[in-house]
C-alpha cells in the first residue's frame, strides 16, 4: 500500500518550512486554520499570521495589500469561499492588479464529504481559470503540493492552488520536480490518453491498470497546472493515441476537461470524454461513496475510455 | 518629501486641479464629475503638506501610501498626481483612451503613483489595511490613507475591513469618507441610509472625527491628530458637496457619472476663474 496523505496536510507542513526559510512569507486564514493546516505556521510565526475571522472577501483584499507592501501572502480557506465567496475581490484586487498573492484553498471537490453540497467546491477551477494573470494548479499528491508551495513562493504573481480534504495515495517521490505549466506523462500508452489532475490522477493510473488487463494501452498525464495548460504535452499525447478522457473532481464544465476541450478543439481535435460532475451540486456522504456516486471511480474512467476509443475514426 | 504650502497656494492648487478634472472629463466624454470634484480638497490636504511622498522616486519604501477606494474619483487623483509631478500634464488629456495610462478607474500596473487598482467599491480599505500591516511588519514609519465614498459604505465588505483594522490596531491607517450625501440613484439617505455614520465607526473601534471636507486647514489638522493617535485606525468623515466648486454640478446626483459637455465646461471654467479658456 502506498503512503496516504491529504494535500492540505502537505500544505501546512510546506508552509511551515517555507516560513522558516523566508521571512517575507505571511499567512492569512479565515477561521479555518485547523482545517486548512495553516495553524502550524500560525503557532510558529504568530506575528506573520493573520486570522481574518469569517470574512473571506476582506482576507483577499488584505492579502493584496500585504503583497503591495512587498510580502508574499498565502491566503487559505475552503475552496468554495476562496474561489466563490471572494471571487470578485480576487478578480480586482489580486488578478487585475497582478498582486503577488498565493491563494491555497483546501476542501476542493466532492471528497469534502459529509458537510454536503454547500461546502463542496466543484466550480472553483472554472471560476479561477477565467481570470487573466491567474495561475491555477491542482497538485496530484502531497509531494507535488509541497513542491508547488515552494515554487509559488519564487514565482511573481497571483495563483490559485487547490488542495483536498481526504488522505489519498502519494504518487511522486521526492525527486519529482514541479514546473509551472508543465504536465507530466506518468504512464506511456498508445490507445487512449487519460488526462487528470488532483486525486483523479491516482484514479486514472488505477484505470490504466484495469485497461491494461484488457490489452488497452492508456497514457496517463498529470496536468496539475490547469492554467497555463501544457498544450504541447496534450497535443503530443493525443496525436499518438487519437482520443482522450479528462478526469477531474470538478464540474465537467470549465475546469480541466473544459481547458483540454478548448485547446484540442483549436489545435488537434480528437474524440473526447469528460469524467467529472455533470450539472449538479454535491451531496452529503462518505468521500469514497461520493466518488462512486458521481462516477469518479477507475471503473467509470474505463467505461469512458471504451466509449472514446469506439468514437475514433 | 514635499514642503508645506500656505493656505492661499493650497486653495490655488485645488482650483487648478478642479480645472484639470473638468477639462479631462470633457475631453474623455465620460466619467465621474461630481465625486471627482468633491474629493479635491481632501486630496490637496493629503498630498500637499501632510503625506510623505517622493514624486521623483515613486517607489521610495518609506513613502506614505494612498488608496482611492472610491476609484471613480480617478480624474481627481490623476490631476493631483500631475500637480505633484508623477504624471506629465499632457497625460491628463488621454483619460479613458485606448493605450492611456489613465484608465477609467485607477490601474496601478499602468499609472505611476497609483498604489493599487480600484474601481469595484468596498475593496480599497481592506487593501489599505494589508499595506498597513505589511509596513508595520517591516517597522517602517509610513502611513496609509484610504479614501472612501459614503455610498461605498453600503458595501458589506467595508465593515469586514473596519472590524479587522480595529482588531489589528492598525494605528498607521487612516480612512477618509467623502461624505457628499449622494449616490448614482439619488440621496444616500433615500437609497440606503448609512447613518449614524460616525457612531458606526466609533462602535467598530475607530478613532472617528467629523470635519468640513472643503476646509483644507481643518482637514490637515484632523490628519495630524490621526497621525498622533496610537491605539488604532482613524476615520475622518469629511462633509463634502458633490460637484464642489461648480454651481451647476453642486449637490446633483445627475452629475455622478456624467462628464461636462462643451457649454457646461465653458460655464464651469468661467466660474473657476479660467476665463481665458475658450
Amino acid at each position: 500500500m502506498p503512503k496516504e496523505i491529504a494535500t492540505r496536510v502537505a500544505y501546512g507542513e510546506a508552509l511551515w518550512e517555507l516560513g522558516r526559510r523566508n521571512q517575507n512569507v505571511v499567512v492569512l486564514d479565515a477561521d479555518l486554520s485547523g482545517s486548512t493546516k495553516t495553524n502550524l505556521f500560525a503557532k510558529e510565526f504568530p506575528h506573520r499570521f493573520f486570522n481574518m475571522g469569517v470574512a473571506e472577501q476582506n482576507m483577499m483584499a488584505v492579502a493584496a495589500g500585504l503583497a503591495h507592501a512587498g510580502k508574499i501572502p498565502f491566503a487559505s480557506t475552503f475552496a468554495i469561499f476562496a474561489a466563490g465567496r471572494a471571487w470578485e475581490v480576487v478578480r480586482q484586487s489580486i488578478a487585475y492588479s497582478a498582486t503577488n498573492v498565493k491563494i491555497v484553498a483546501s476542501h476542493g471537490g466532492v471528497t469534502v464529504g459529509p458537510d454536503g453540497g454547500s461546502h463542496q467546491a466543484i466550480e472553483d477551477l472554472a471560476l479561477m481559470r477565467t481570470l487573466p494573470n491567474m495561475i491555477v494548479i491542482v497538485p496530484a499528491d502531497a509531494v507535488e503540493m509541497k513542491k508547488v508551495v515552494d515554487v509559488m513562493a519564487q514565482v511573481q504573481g497571483p495563483c490559485y492552488v487547490r488542495g483536498g480534504r481526504i488522505k489519498f495515495p502519494v504518487i511522486f517521490d521526492q525527486s519529482y520536480e514541479f514546473l509551472v505549466g508543465k504536465g507530466v506523462c506518468l504512464r506511456q500508452g498508445k490507445d487512449v490518453t487519460l488526462a487528470a489532475c488532483g486525486i483523479m490522477v491516482h484514479q486514472a493510473l488505477a484505470a490504466a491498470e484495469l485497461l491494461a488487463s484488457e490489452r488497452i494501452s492508456a497514457e496517463v498525464l498529470n496536468l496539475s497546472t490547469i492554467k497555463p495548460l501544457d498544450e504541447d504535452l496534450l497535443v503530443e499525447s493525443v496525436a499518438k493515441t487519437g482520443c482522450i478522457v479528462t478526469c477531474e473532481e470538478h464540474l465537467v464544465n470549465g475546469g480541466l476537461g473544459g481547458a483540454c476541450a478548448e485547446s484540442l478543439g483549436e489545435r488537434h481535435p480528437v474524440p473526447l470524454e469528460r469524467i467529472g460532475v455533470r450539472d449538479t451540486f454535491g451531496v452529503s456522504g462518505h468521500p469514497t461513496e461520493l466518488l462512486e456516486y458521481f462516477g469518479l471511480m477507475p471503473a467509470d474512467i474505463v467505461t469512458a475510455a471504451h466509449q472514446v476509443i469506439r468514437r475514433k475514426p | 518629501m514635499l514642503e508645506a504650502r500656505d493656505n492661499e497656494s493650497l486653495a490655488e492648487t485645488a482650483r487648478k486641479i478642479r480645472v484639470d478634472i473638468l477639462k479631462m472629463l470633457n475631453r474623455a466624454g465620460s466619467g465621474h464629475t461630481g465625486g471627482s470634484l468633491s474629493v479635491v480638497d481632501i486630496l490637496v490636504a493629503l498630498f500637499f503638506g501632510h503625506m510623505r511622498l517622493s514624486p521623483t522616486d515613486a517607489c521610495w519604501p518609506e513613502r506614505d501610501r494612498f488608496v482611492l477606494s472610491k476609484g471613480h474619483g480617478a480624474p481627481a487623483l490623476y490631476a493631483a498626481l500631475a500637480a505633484l509631478g508623477y504624471l506629465r500634464p499632457d497625460d491628463l488629456m488621454t483619460l479613458r483612451q485606448v493605450n492611456s495610462c489613465l484608465q477609467g478607474h485607477p490601474d496601478s500596473k499602468m499609472c505611476t503613483g497609483v498604489e493599487c487598482s480600484t474601481g469595484s467599491l468596498g475593496q480599497g480599505l481592506g487593501v489599505a489595511l494589508g499595506i498597513a500591516l505589511g509596513l508595520r511588519l517591516d517597522k517602517l514609519p509610513s502611513r496609509v490613507y484610504a479614501l472612501l465614498g459614503d455610498g461605498e459604505m453600503q458595501e458589506g465588505m467595508v465593515w469586514e475591513s473596519a472590524m479587522a483594522a480595529a482588531h489589528y490596531k492598525a494605528a498607521n491607517l487612516t480612512a477618509i469618507c467623502d461624505n457628499n450625501g449622494l449616490q448614482i440613484d439619488g440621496r444616500v439617505a433615500d437609497i440606503m441610509n448609512i447613518e449614524p455614520l460616525a457612531d458606526k465607526w466609533r462602535a467598530f473601534g475607530w478613532n472617528t472625527m467629523e470635519v468640513d471636507g472643503h476646509d483644507i486647514t481643518a482637514l490637515q489638522e484632523a490628519l495630524q491628530e490621526c497621525r498622533h493617535y496610537q491605539d488604532g485606525p482613524s476615520m475622518i468623515i469629511a462633509k463634502t458637496v458633490k460637484g464642489k466648486g461648480v454651481s451647476i454640478f453642486e449637490d446633483r446626483a445627475s452629475y455622478h457619472g456624467v462628464a461636462p459637455n462643451d457649454q457646461e465646461l465653458k460655464t464651469a471654467l468661467e466660474e473657476l476663474g479660467e476665463v481665458a479658456y475658450a
